[in-house]
């Protein structure tokens, strides 16, 4: 038994030794800097493989990247910050929700080059109108709009509407090629208050009143929502996707559209690489222009963005680290690679050069793109603001009520802005 | 190995033989009891303390140096109500139509679980063909994840699944079971008596293994009927594992969550949605994160946890005392 006893005392100092040796070599130069990530396909991957090659380059700093839910981002990653303990860089989609905790990024990096490249949406991530600091790269600019199944149009013989038809035309449409076809959904749009924004404001809502402060429920908004609402009842829009859900949870109807079960579905840029993936040959299909109605013809503008934490103990690796993430070459990999509409406006000004895209994948991010500089000024200040959230989720939750009949749409508006203005207050 | 424990024990026997110097037999006690009640100060105490203090603050911040003190305004806000019988009266509707529906929950699963349990109970008593099999297959979905209990059924309900599939088969019209309110609230029902019963019945079936044979004898001697020999024997001498049975389900029903969450997302609109969801909701998924107001409304469904506990362990006391 000594002898086992002895050589476990040796085992354990020479374990000690190794540590400690460890911790002054570690503790002298290394910097670990956790980047927590979440994909719609490949993106993860892909920063990885870019993060690869900056790690070659910057001896001394890794980056951990924590693959995550989307969930985890939306919830988890808030109560993080709030408590100090998040990461060091994430990618997030509550631009503006967040910013509080953004680590201005412009001691480090080349204000000129970002300012150029990425001068159009460094607002959704400010603090303020008169905040001028650099805080996260746009990682993929998303635009909603909807997909359509060619193919039961042509078997239905019905055909497409044009580029400026509106809201009704659309459904008739729809409607006739579920019939024909004897699919089960017509049509159907993401269970979200963001996706439900942009024709709501195509319908004419303001969204804001004339002082610039949140309103939401106007005569346009509640038009269309009587519309949306109406569209459910008679079995035009799929009820699985809003009436099959509560609360403040997220649904999409990707899955019926990929298994040819449904004509038309607005939802976003996003999809692109998974219904490309997804479809193959299967069916024909395409994305067309966002309906029109008397506010234009908008789809709701969005993405996601890399952005680092002020809390971080490395704020210098972590600007290094997402300023190589917007350098051109880097991120027309990063956009060519996840099928994604670019942001930078240097990779945007030609044409992107996507890798592996279906053709009907490449006229999907043609048509998305197409729309950008018709995104209404409403839908832009939207996505900037810093409550929308809170709007959106309010928007969920009392047009779900109203679609399955817990409220009518008038009371489900009445409840809205008295939602909105105890938000509001909670947040002073 | 034992030379090894030996090595080991003397490393402590020094400053235990010390602390017992300092400390006294007598105090020694406390020494051995610290690891655990630092655990419960700071995992179940701490956690209930903060959240009464978080109660009476307001505001969206996370740190209570940043949240301003509202004393009982939370409360107040939950309780403002002119029907509490409508919902639609009621400041935060959201919530009371959470207690509607967790009321409606309870009174639906526990009746319901306890007859099906007891009924289940009752046969697996009895001498049956395969009765270890069926004990088991009764038992099984309690060992399932909630999660994996409400996949499994979302998958045979939704419009394409296999319930609308059996219906098909036989010419008839498929129903929407996940898209009408009552539907939703009834499956929700049922298939946590499903995950839970098992556990139940096993309790029953204990319960009803240890009433004496000797009492069903005398009574067969007498010619009891089977009604009356289980109206007058086994449900007198199971009422007291019933009535422990009855306020286990109760509390457990109250804290329901998971399973009906993962199920339906407390929908359609919110004709599922229950107290827990709706602190969760308010407290982390929803924008603002209005955590003064998910803590108070946690604290209501506490004091109804309390209520329902201390019927339990009247009711444990009762079946100890005989």
């Amino acid at each position: 038994m000594k002898p086992t006893i002895s050589k476990m005392k040796g085992a354990l100092a020479l374990g000690a030794l190794a540590v400690s040796f460890g911790t002054v070599s570690t503790g002298a130069s290394a910097q670990e800097v956790r980047f927590m990530c979440s994909s719609d396909g490949n993106e993860c991957d892909t920063y990885r493989e870019i993060l690869d090659k900056f790690e070659a380059a910057n001896d001394g700093i890794t980056v951990l990247i924590e693959d995550v839910p989307y969930k985890a981002i939306l919830e988890n990653l808030p109560i993080q910050l709030a408590a100090g303990t998040g990461p060091d860089i994430a990618k997030v989609t509550d631009l503006g929700g967040l910013s509080q905790y953004y680590l201005d990024l412009s001691p480090y990096v080349d204000g000129a080059y970002w300012d150029a490249n990425f001068g159009a949406t460094q607002p959704w991530y400010r603090k303020s109108a008169d905040d001028a600091g650099i805080y996260g790269m746009h990682s993929q600019l998303t635009v909603t709009g909807p997909f359509v199944n060619l193919t039961l149009f042509e078997q239905a013989g019905v055909e497409v509407p044009g580029n400026d038809a509106d809201w009704d035309t659309w459904a008739a449409a729809a409607n006739k090629v579920a019939k024909a076809t004897g699919v089960t959904y017509p049509m159907a749009m993401d269970r979200s208050g963001h996706r439900i924004a942009g024709p709501a404001i195509s319908y004419g809502a303001k969204l804001f009143d004339d002082n610039g402060d949140a309103m939401l429920v106007d005569d346009a908004f509640t038009a269309y929502v009587e519309k949306f609402v109406g569209w459910h009842n008679d079995g035009t829009m799929a009820r699985d996707v809003w009436g099959g859900s509560g609360g403040s949870s997220y649904q999409d109807a990707k899955a019926e559209f990929i298994s040819g079960d449904l004509v038309y579905y607005f939802s976003g840029s996003w999809q692109i690489q998974k219904m490309s993936e997804s479809i193959g040959d299967d069916f024909d299909w395409k994305v067309v222009g966002s309906p029109c109605g008397t506010g234009g013809c908008t789809g709701m503008p969005g993405g996601a963005g890399v952005v680092g934490f002020e809390q971080t103990e490395h704020p210098e690796a972590v600007a290094k680290v997402i300023d190589f993430l917007a350098q051109q070459d880097n991120y027309n990999h990063l956009t060519a690679k996840t099928l994604n509409i670019p942001a930078h406006a240097g990779v945007a000004s030609a044409p992107v050069d996507y890798i592996d895209a279906t053709p009907a994948a490449s006229q999907a991010l043609n048509a998305f793109a197409a729309q950008v500089a018709g995104i209404s000024p409403i839908a832009i200040k939207y996505q900037g603001y810093k409550h929308n959230r809170a709007m959106f989720n309010i928007t969920l939750q009392r047009v779900s009520q109203a679609i399955v009949g817990e409220l009518t749409v008038e009371e489900a508006m009445e409840r809205a802005k008295s939602d909105l203005a105890e938000a509001m207050a909670a947040t002073e | 190995m034992l030379g090894l424990l030996t090595s080991i024990m003397r490393v402590f026997e020094i400053p235990m033989a010390f602390l017992q110097r300092i400390l006294g037999i007598k105090h020694l006690a406390w020494v051995f009891l610290a690891p655990n009640l630092i655990l419960f100060f700071l995992f179940a105490f701490l956690p209930v303390f903060l959240n009464v203090v978080y109660a009476l603050t307001g505001g969206d911040q996370i740190l209570l140096r940043d949240r301003a003190f509202v004393g009982a305004d939370n409360f107040a806000v939950l309780a403002s109500c002119d029907n509490y019988l409508d919902p639609n009266t009621c400041q935060k509707d959201l919530f009371w139509r959470a207690v509607h529906n967790t009321g409606w929950f309870i009174v639906l699963q526990v009746g319901f679980m306890i007859g099906f349990s007891l009924l289940t109970a009752l046969v697996l008593n009895r001498d049956i063909r395969a009765r270890g099999f069926f004990r088991s297959v009764f038992f099984f979905p309690v060992l399932l994840s909630p999660v994996v209990v409400a996949l499994i059924w979302k998958w045979i309900l939704q419009r394409h699944g296999l319930m609308n599939a059996g219906l098909d088969a036989i010419g008839l019209e498929p129903v929407l079971w996940m898209l009408e309110r009552e539907w939703t609230f009834f499956w929700s029902v049922f298939l946590s008596i499903w995950a839970h019963m098992g556990f139940y019945t096993l309790i029953l079936l204990a319960g009803l293994q240890a009433i004496p044979r000797d009492v069903y004898e005398a009574a067969l001697m007498d010619a009891a009927t089977p009604f009356r020999t289980f109206y007058r024997i086994t449900l007198p001498l199971l009422m007291p594992t019933m009535l422990v049975v009855m306020v286990l389900a109760l509390i457990k029903g109250v804290q329901t969550f998971d399973e009906v969450y993962a199920f339906s997302g407390g929908g359609p609109g919110s004709a599922t949605t229950l107290l827990i969801q709706y602190v969760y909701e308010t407290g982390f998924a929803g924008a603002p994160r209005l955590f003064g107001l998910a803590s108070a409304a946690s604290i209501m469904l506490a004091l109804v946890l309390v209520v329902l506990t201390g019927l339990q362990l009247w009711a444990t006391r009762k079946n100890a005392d005989g």
